[in-house]
């Protein structure tokens, strides 16, 4: 079967937020990009899938500016066969995201697409749902295991009660958890290999998506911050502090 | 402006995070309710207790049964035609559905906000709540979903709502709840305790982490979360998660022992109202932050701590 991956360039895991002064926005000059982690467990389920047999082809796609191709030459370096990329500089939304997903699934038929359950810059949650909707196929969300068989996949999915199964008929959207693998590092030849796999460049315009945005974003602020308090000694004073704030009788 | 709240049930109680998007959805406009599932009278009945409840709507049928999405989104965005925002808690099963009405609606939701400006206008966290955004969606209808710590619940008495059946729709027939393996526990549910004794990945092993932090949690009634690491090292399943990207908690006491504090972690926990830290390295982020620190063993302090309480 043949495999979509949506995968996005943000701001790398490890790097603290800082928001801008004239609350326009956070600051992205100069700081470091990547993958956005789940999206990378997105390209690593694809690619097991892959050497399970079970996928034939890994086809991955960014929305985003130039510089999105450095992420998909990393999903093509981790074992993806190719790559579009969507270039826009607009910020797109995850509506506009999932209508300009659901086109290229339209063109290219894939059984299964896999994305990231949430992007950690705008931490919406929303775009796989949404493209799943669009096409009228079933959802697996925040998976933690993916057992593709013919013709439907089994999905256990990170649930606030616990793991909850899933069997969805194919095609289906999956989106990612934490649990789902732990994806692998390219390795140097790899990445050599990868800047000869094709990648093909499209625009919204081409592709007939309106990404013009729903919500305004009036401005970005810091979030009150906490002071931190008084360290104790002993577990004694911790007690004693915790009595004090009427914490433990 | 009228309002559709999604009530999150389970074994025929209204799940708590419920009563949080009741509050959000009441400073739009009038509250309306949707029941869905097979069985759901009694669910129904109590929604309409519910302080600010006006209508709830209910949609009978077994393939509306554990939330599916794919069964569930229809019906709601059918309503939706009488309705002028969606509004669903910020839980996975919100958080699985709502995308899937707002996008059959042709809409952008707005996840997790944390404050109603006015009817249009809403803040929610980005960036692991190391921002905040302020936005304004255009939309003619709006879906929202709701961080359950932002906003007061809803009293479950009080409200005397009308009960209405709509229709259930029917079964997409592309999805099937399998089952869930539940993770038994008799403490309090992690969104809704009062008290949180966190563990992470300094406890070392599975048999630590319950050894040491089970005893302390059933001594204070309180419930026990993790960090990621302590979850990925698979010391705690994945539902006692707490940050960005797992549960999100605001209680009276969080008490985080052997976690460092990565932002992830903070973004779950920040808003709890007194934090305590216990951590070997006296350098651990998680001290910026906390009410009350101590630096230490943990496999010393946690057991006297315990026999001292």
């Amino acid at each position: 079967m043949k495999v979509l991956v949506a995968v996005k360039r943000v701001i790398d895991y490890n790097v603290k937020p800082r928001v801008k002064m004239d609350g326009s926005g956070v600051d992205l000059t100069n700081v470091k990009m990547s993958m956005n982690p789940f999206d990378e467990i997105a390209v690593e389920e694809a690619i097991r899938l892959k050497e399970k047999g079970v996928a034939t082809e890994i086809v991955v796609v960014s929305i985003g500016p130039a510089k999105a191709q450095e992420t998909l030459r990393t999903a093509l370096a981790m074992g993806a066969d190719r790559a579009i990329l969507v270039s826009t500089d607009e910020e797109v939304e995850p509506l506009g995201v999932a209508k300009i997903l659901a086109k290229i699934a339209g063109e290219e038929s894939p059984e299964l697409i896999i994305l990231g359950k949430q992007a950690i810059d705008d931490d919406n949650n929303a775009t796989g749902q949404m493209l799943a909707a669009l096409l009228g196929w079933p959802q697996g969300t925040f998976a933690s295991k993916v057992e593709p068989s013919s013709g439907e996949v089994s999905v256990t999915r990170e649930v606030d009660g616990g793991l909850e199964t899933d069997k969805l008929k194919l095609p289906a959207v999956i989106t990612t958890d934490l649990r789902l693998n732990e994806p692998r590092y390219a390795s140097l030849p790899n990445i050599m290999k990868a800047k000869s796999k094709p990648l093909a460049t499209k625009t919204p315009d081409e592709i007939g998506v309106d990404i013009g945005r729903r919500l305004e974003v009036l401005k970005v602020t810091e979030p009150a911050k906490r002071q931190a308090g008084d360290k104790v000694g002993s577990v004694d004073d911790l007690i004693g502090k915790l009595k004090t704030l009427g914490v433990v009788a | 402006m009228k309002t559709l709240v999604y009530v999150e049930h389970e074994g025929g109680q209204i799940k708590d995070a419920t009563l949080a998007a009741v509050t959000a959805a009441s400073k739009l406009g009038e509250v309306h309710a949707l029941v869905a599932g097979s069985n759901v009278g009694a669910v129904a009945e109590a929604a309409t207790k519910i302080a600010g409840i006006g209508k709830v709507h209910v949609a009978d049928g077994a393939h509306l049964d554990h939330g599916l999405a794919e069964n569930v989104a229809p019906v709601a965005a059918k309503l939706m035609e009488g309705h002028d925002a969606f509004v669903a808690p910020a839980t996975t099963t919100g958080k699985n559905i709502a995308p899937r009405v707002a996008a059959l609606l042709d809409v952008m939701q707005i996840s997790e906000i944390l404050s109603v400006e006015d009817e249009n206008t809403f803040t929610r966290p980005i960036y692991a709540g190391n921002a905040i955004a302020t936005v304004r969606s255009n939309d003619a209808k709006k879906v929202l979903t709701v961080r359950g710590t932002a906003f007061e619940k809803a009293a479950r008495e009080g409200g005397s709502g009308s009960v209405e059946q709509v229709d259930a729709g029917s079964d997409a027939g592309n999805s099937s709840f399998v089952g869930i393996d539940a993770s038994e526990s008799e403490r309090p549910e992690l969104t809704s305790a009062k008290i949180i004794v966190s563990g992470g990945r300094a406890f070392g092993s599975s048999e630590q982490f319950h050894a040491l932090l089970d005893p302390l949690a059933d001594k204070l009634g309180a419930g026990v979360g993790a960090s990621r690491a302590a979850v990925d090292a698979g010391y705690a399943p994945n539902d006692y998660q707490v940050g960005q990207t797992g549960k999100i908690v605001a209680p009276e006491v969080y008490i985080a022992i052997g976690i460092s504090g990565a932002i992830q972690h903070l973004a779950g926990m920040k808003d709890s109202k007194v934090i305590v830290a216990i951590n070997k390295d006296e350098e651990a982020p998680i001290f910026q932050v906390a009410d009350i620190g101590l630096v230490g063993d943990l496999f010393k302090i946690v057991p006297e701590l315990t026999e001292k309480l």
